[in-house]
């Protein structure tokens, strides 16, 4: 069996035998927004992992895809799995514009220009109040698809359908993701990782490739922005904010960039984190900081290759 | 005219802020490659423990001091304590360990200080200054002498003094710094005092005009970061140029174009001067070793 398959088996069993462990609806509500930022992170482990380029900025397109679940029902009159449809796609078409010449920055470079970025599409979102109603955010249709299965017999509660629902979108995404990590394009992403220049040497068109795993990636933070607006029913220029970001860059990296399963677990650790310090309230800050600190400077490679490590380590 | 006057004084004082912040990134970038998100949060130190001490009844210059020295001590116990067990951690890992510094003292100053709006008063008083028909606060003069103040002190410590060549040395090339004796450790550890110091002061001047709170650290981190990309990372004179930059820009737009949109001409400017010249204004072109 390929690693592949084995990432895909277990974010499966994870999305299938977890409920039975959950004693309420709010498990299932924690658990769909774990999915939701897992889907975000896993664009993140193509562009960063993979090609290791660094975006501060993802969460804008988190945004596009949100807006326009609330926006294009409305304005367009399109349903509302369709205006998510048409945010990734929009996502798409700005990443790809604006991708040529921000990748061709590096490091701190890149950072700053994709935060930029990021900080424009918050900015008109909290600011075209007559398009977006402003920071106080605007209600978002019900997808519909729950009154559907409950029609032909599947009754499920609200949360739990965006449970499943979430948890399949994420197992699509890893496919996705993962079938590229072993196409050719996945290797040649790796290769311009380990050095540009030598991946031009051997023929690779470095910007293209750069510029497609932006694109997806974009895509990925997109869908996972209109995901968490359907279910919230509800979206605020939060979901572009600066923090967001880096939010995502975090659980990716804490987890282990490289793979998907890794950043999986960063998105479920930083996702049930908040929810657990809210028992401290006042020293939760100090704690997320000081997690954020500690993960990177003991586990570089992230939190699950660490652990992996060690436990080879312990078998030889 | 008079309107243009205000608004590039205005621009000048912010951009002044600006320009110590980004100076502050210039420092411990040069000394240890890394990009120092919680540098807004010195700011914030500086501001708040100011405030803090001169409630408790310390006069205002002492617990001005006292506030610079205790940030000096925050920045050294980063570099100590994130930053050197971090050595050599990719670019995207540094950040996200200085991020989190940010987070981790931003949550501490809450704990030990509160939640509310501080200020303290100016330093020599609130009554405007008219210069061609526009004003200027007292206060303002006071965050453009200190600017001044910093950037020629530091010019002269840098090319005046051993240490300041050995700082020097050591951001040009590390290894050859350590040949030739110069303790790298040591230049770190001083970068981060004097980068936590510089930080704090800006906070101590500007405080009586925007007020200050446990949570102004990070947009001030973002335009500071934005300032020394502009000018290019590594310069001294980029800080500067790209801290007025951003500061005049930020003012013309908000006086000319749209007040909710001057935190985004900011960005568009940096965009469009990165695309143009991916080094910054004053930046080192640079190759990458295969």
């Amino acid at each position: 069996m390929r690693a592949k398959h084995v990432t895909l088996l277990v974010l499966a069993a994870i999305v299938i035998a977890s409920p039975f462990f959950f004693p309420s609806n709010y498990y299932y509500r924690v658990g769909s927004l774990i999915f939701v930022n897992g889907l975000a992170v896993t664009g993140i482990v193509i562009l960063t992992g993979y090609a290791g380029q660094i975006s501060l900025g993802h969460a804008g397109f988190a945004g596009i895809g949100a807006y326009a679940c609330a926006l294009a029902p409305i304005h367009l009159g399109l349903h509302p799995g369709l205006a998510a449809i048409l945010g990734a796609v929009v996502s798409g078409a700005i990443a790809w514009l604006i991708g040529r010449p921000v990748l061709r920055l590096k490091g701190y470079y890149l950072a700053v220009a994709t935060l930029g970025l990021g900080i424009l599409v918050s900015m008109i979102l909290a600011n075209e109040a007559w398009l977006t109603r402003g920071p106080d955010g605007i209600e978002v249709p019900d997808l519909g698809l729950n009154d559907a299965l409950e029609a032909i017999g599947i009754d499920l509660s609200n949360p739990q359908f965006w449970y499943f629902f979430s948890g399949l979108v994420l197992v699509l995404g890893a496919w996705v993701a993962l079938n590229l990590h072993n196409s050719p394009t996945g290797r040649a992403l790796r290769a311009l990782h380990g050095s540009e220049i030598a991946a031009r040497t051997v023929g690779i068109d470095v910007a293209r490739l750069k510029l497609q795993a932006f694109v997806i990636s974009a895509v990925y933070a997109s869908l996972s922005g209109s995901l968490l607006a359907l279910q919230n029913k509800f979206v605020t220029p939060d979901v572009a904010g600066f923090m967001h970001s880096i939010e995502m860059v975090t659980m990716a990296v804490l987890g282990g960039a490289a793979s998907v399963l890794g950043a999986f677990f960063g998105a479920a650790i930083l996702t049930t984190l908040p929810q657990v310090l809210t028992v401290f309230q006042e020293y939760e800050q100090i704690m997320l900081g000081l997690v954020m600190m500690l993960c990177m400077i003991f586990m570089r490679d992230g939190l699950l290759p660490s652990i992996l490590r060690a436990l080879r380590g312990r078998d030889k | 005219m008079a309107e243009l006057m205000q608004f590039i004084l205005s621009g000048v004082t912010v951009g002044a802020v600006y320009a110590l912040v980004a100076l502050g990134f210039t420092i411990i970038y040069n000394a240890s490659d890394v990009v120092n998100f919680a540098q807004g949060e010195f700011v914030m130190l500086g501001g708040m423990i100011t405030v803090f001490a001169s409630m408790a009844g310390l006069p205002l210059p002492l617990a001005a001091l006292i506030a610079i020295a205790g940030t000096a001590v925050v920045g050294v116990l980063l570099n100590k304590l994130a930053i050197e067990p971090a050595r050599g951690a990719p670019v995207v890992s540094l950040i996200i360990i200085t991020i989190g510094a940010s987070i981790f003292i931003r949550g501490v100053a809450q704990l030990v200080f509160d939640k509310q709006l501080h200020r303290f008063p100016a330093f020599s008083g609130d009554t405007p200054i008219q210069i061609m028909g526009a004003t200027i606060l007292p206060q303002s003069l006071w965050v453009l002498a200190g600017a001044i103040a910093v950037f020629a002190g530091l010019w002269a410590f840098f090319t005046k003094t051993l240490t300041g060549r050995a700082v020097l040395a050591t951001s040009n090339n590390r290894l050859a710094a350590q040949l030739v004796g110069i303790n790298t450790n040591w230049v770190m550890t001083l970068s981060f005092a004097l980068s936590a110091a510089i930080g704090a002061l800006a906070g101590v001047l500007v405080t009586p005009i925007t007020n200050t709170s446990y949570d102004v650290g990070i947009a001030l981190a973002l335009k500071g970061f934005a300032a020394a990309m502009l000018g290019g990372m590594g310069s001294p004179i980029g800080a500067l140029v790209g801290g007025i930059l951003l500061g005049l820009i930020e003012a013309l737009t908000a006086g000319y174009i749209s007040s909710v949109y001057k935190d985004a001409a900011a960005f568009v400017v940096i965009l469009i001067v990165l695309f143009a010249m991916p080094q910054g204004i004053f930046g080192r072109k640079s190759t990458d070793r295969v």
